[in-house]
């Protein structure tokens, strides 16, 4: 169950508007958006060198940086995706945010962030070039050039879907303006203006949406009483634990058991998404020293894990307190609201004028943020990864700019493009999904072993990235083919859809490494002296000696931890 | 001197979002405070206290991180 089946059901079946705007909600949404592209205008000044355009000049705090990391992650697809996940699935969804939060962005902070700053890299293919060669940066960067794009224009789409859905918009009119607008921003200031606008809009999706859990908590009666509502409301309390129903594939809704959300969510998915995604990594970078960038996923994760606050508690209200039970988005009908519209649903019940324009301005800062994200990390990977090798020589620093510029707008035009190739080929959002695992879940290991074994060769670098994105196509192929294939892949006739993501995810990055190391041990190392810098063993790394305890990213991160398991503790 | 200390903070535009976003949201909810709309829980008056709240904190966020007034 996916946003986008859902934006694809709209389309096929057509919705009536969820909210109507008042003028002072009409007025907000507005101001919004004269505010972002006024940030992009005044930050034009301050974007000159490639730096400063595609690495916000290596000069943002920690606090920054962090609350940048975070917003590019928390997209509207993220939003309304897992509150309508809560709504089907119960507090298991929380896992995305906590298991899939704490270790692997701690794990970034401490152990990769040091080798992607000090390597002084702009980007993640960046690093596979220089610990691994030119070829395995060709393959990660392509195909994140490509990811990117489709992921840009199955946002913008969803977008424009969810706008038609909840608010009556035009398709075209929300792809479009929102496109313009983030074009307009990111081209004039670059990742200054990315990163401002993201933490302005990380401020307005809390302020936008906090009304629903205080209020929701209110009519509930605390959290007491929303445990016993939803037990009148599904005979059952699988919906309110964390980890006491995981023991076996059909003893929760998901359908998964713990070791798939253990290793494969928590451990291969989630070290794979924020420890190699560049989209994220690259707010991480923007910092103005190697301890800021070690904070800012570290201050990042300490927002992750209170999210669900305003993502999770909602769908778990709206399955306690909404009068009517809502459905798949396989089963639409006349009159019926899917899963999906869990949130606008909630803002709807308790937001009147005014507040309802926050929330729909918190969705649209949401989407813009995502996208935004996705261009400035594409523009980057596409000129200094794809373009300067590959396509031309140049190395003049103006010119690289220019060139950033307009692949932004290039990136722009392949999304809109993207978008409406969607639009005639709906079952391709489904897979989205599964396209992430493709690149994210072999990349994880690659990334790994070359940071933390120095025997890891330069072939087996490629051959090993190659081997597990091929058979996590493979596996999905499989599935897609015969579905009894998923009981072999997930491990249970039990399983469903969900447990195959992840055990999905789990193979191709031990298949990669599998490839990686029998590769490395028949071939030749490159000596210690050119691993400096890049590897775990060949790198001096006395940062924090100097430092007292309370400035230590690991301080912070012993936070975090403390926090992880009294959430896992309180609702286990 | 790096060109970030040259900007203005990024707070500083936050402030100003959030405090013209609640002055809206508190002048629609005094123009509607003796006929709330038709949502759950109007009676508590969300929208009056949210209106507070965010000239408040976007108050003061404007004014701690106004132009010039830290060096």
């Amino acid at each position: 169950m996916t946003l986008t089946s859902f934006a694809a059901s709209a389309v096929f079946y057509g919705t009536d508007r969820l909210i109507s705007l008042s003028p002072a909600d009409v007025l907000i949404i507005v101001i919004y958006f004269v505010t972002v592209l006024g940030i992009g205008v005044y930050l034009q000044r301050y974007a000159h060198t490639s730096k400063e355009f595609f690495l916000a000049g290596r000069e943002m705090s920690a606090w920054v940086a962090g609350l940048s990391f975070l917003s590019a992650n928390l997209g509207a697809l993220e939003l309304m995706g897992w509150a309508a996940a809560t709504y089907q699935y119960g507090i298991l969804a929380a896992h995305f945010y906590w298991i899939a939060a704490f270790p692997s962005m701690v794990f970034l902070g401490l152990v990769m962030m040091p080798f992607y700053y000090i390597s002084k890299t702009h980007s993640v293919p960046g690093y596979l070039q220089l610990r691994y060669g030119e070829a395995t940066r060709a393959l990660s960067g392509i195909s994140f050039a490509f990811m990117t794009i489709l992921m840009s224009g199955i946002n913008m789409y969803a977008m424009a879907i969810v706008m038609k859905v909840v608010l009556g918009w035009n398709i075209h009119f929300s792809i479009w303006v929102s496109s313009l607008t983030v074009a307009a921003y990111v081209t004039l200031g670059g990742l200054y203006s990315a990163i401002f606008n993201e933490v302005l809009q990380f401020f307005l999706i809390w302020v936008g949406v906090l009304t629903v859990p205080i209020l929701g908590m209110i009519e509930a009666g605390g959290w007491s009483g929303l445990v016993a509502k939803i037990h009148q409301r599904v005979h059952s309390d699988e919906y309110v634990h964390l980890w006491s129903t995981l023991g076996t594939f059909s003893g929760n809704p998901m359908g998964v058991h713990w070791t798939g959300i253990l290793l494969g969510l928590g451990g291969v998915i989630a070290f794979g998404y924020w420890g190699t995604d560049f989209l994220v990594i690259q707010r991480a970078m923007s910092a103005r020293d190697l301890r800021s960038a070690q904070l800012a996923p570290i201050i990042a994760a300490y927002f992750k894990m209170i999210v669900p606050l305003i993502v999770i508690l909602p769908g778990l209200l709206g399955l306690a307190l909404l009068p009517y039970r809502l459905v798949p988005e396989s089963t639409p009908g006349e009159g019926l609201h899917t899963y999906n519209e869990v949130l606008p649903l909630m803002l709807a019940r308790y937001c009147g004028p005014g507040l309802l324009g926050l929330g729909v301005t918190a969705l649209i800062a949401g989407f813009m943020s995502g996208m935004a994200g996705n261009l400035s990390a594409f523009s980057t990977v596409w000129t200094y990864d794809i373009y300067r090798p590959y396509l031309s020589k140049m190395k003049s620093d103006a010119q690289l700019v220019t060139v950033g510029r307009w692949c932004t707008i290039l990136g722009v035009i392949l999304s809109i493009g993207a978008a409406y190739f969607v639009t005639q080929f709906n079952s391709i959002m489904d897979y989205m999904q599964a396209l992430v695992s493709f690149f994210i879940a072999p990349l994880c290991a690659t990334v790994l072993i070359g940071m933390l074994w120095k025997r890891a060769t330069p072939k087996a670098g490629f051959w090993g990235l190659l081997a597990g994105t091929v058979s996590s196509v493979a596996m999905f192929t499989l599935v897609k083919v015969n579905h009894r294939f998923l009981a072999v892949i997930a491990l249970s006739p039990n399983a469903k859809d969900m447990a195959e993501n992840l055990y999905r995810a789990l193979w191709s990055w031990l298949i990669c490494a599998l490839v990686t190391v029998i590769v490395s041990l028949f071939t030749t190392p490159r000596p210690d002296r050119e691993l400096r810098g890049l590897v775990w063993g060949c790198t001096e790394l006395s940062l924090e000696k100097s430092l007292p305890l309370w400035k230590r990213p690991v301080f912070w991160a012993a936070g975090v931890a403390i926090l992880f398991a009294i959430l896992q503790w309180a609702f286990w | 001197m790096s060109r970030e200390a040259h900007m203005l903070p990024v707070w500083f535009f936050i402030g100003a979002l959030l405090t013209i976003y609640g002055a809206i949201i508190l002048v629609v909810a005094l123009v509607d405070f003796h006929h709330p709309s038709a949502v759950v829980l109007a009676r508590f008056h969300p929208d009056l206290f949210a209106g507070v709240l965010l000239l408040a904190v976007g108050g003061l966020y404007t004014f701690w991180f106004w132009p010039g007034r830290r060096k």
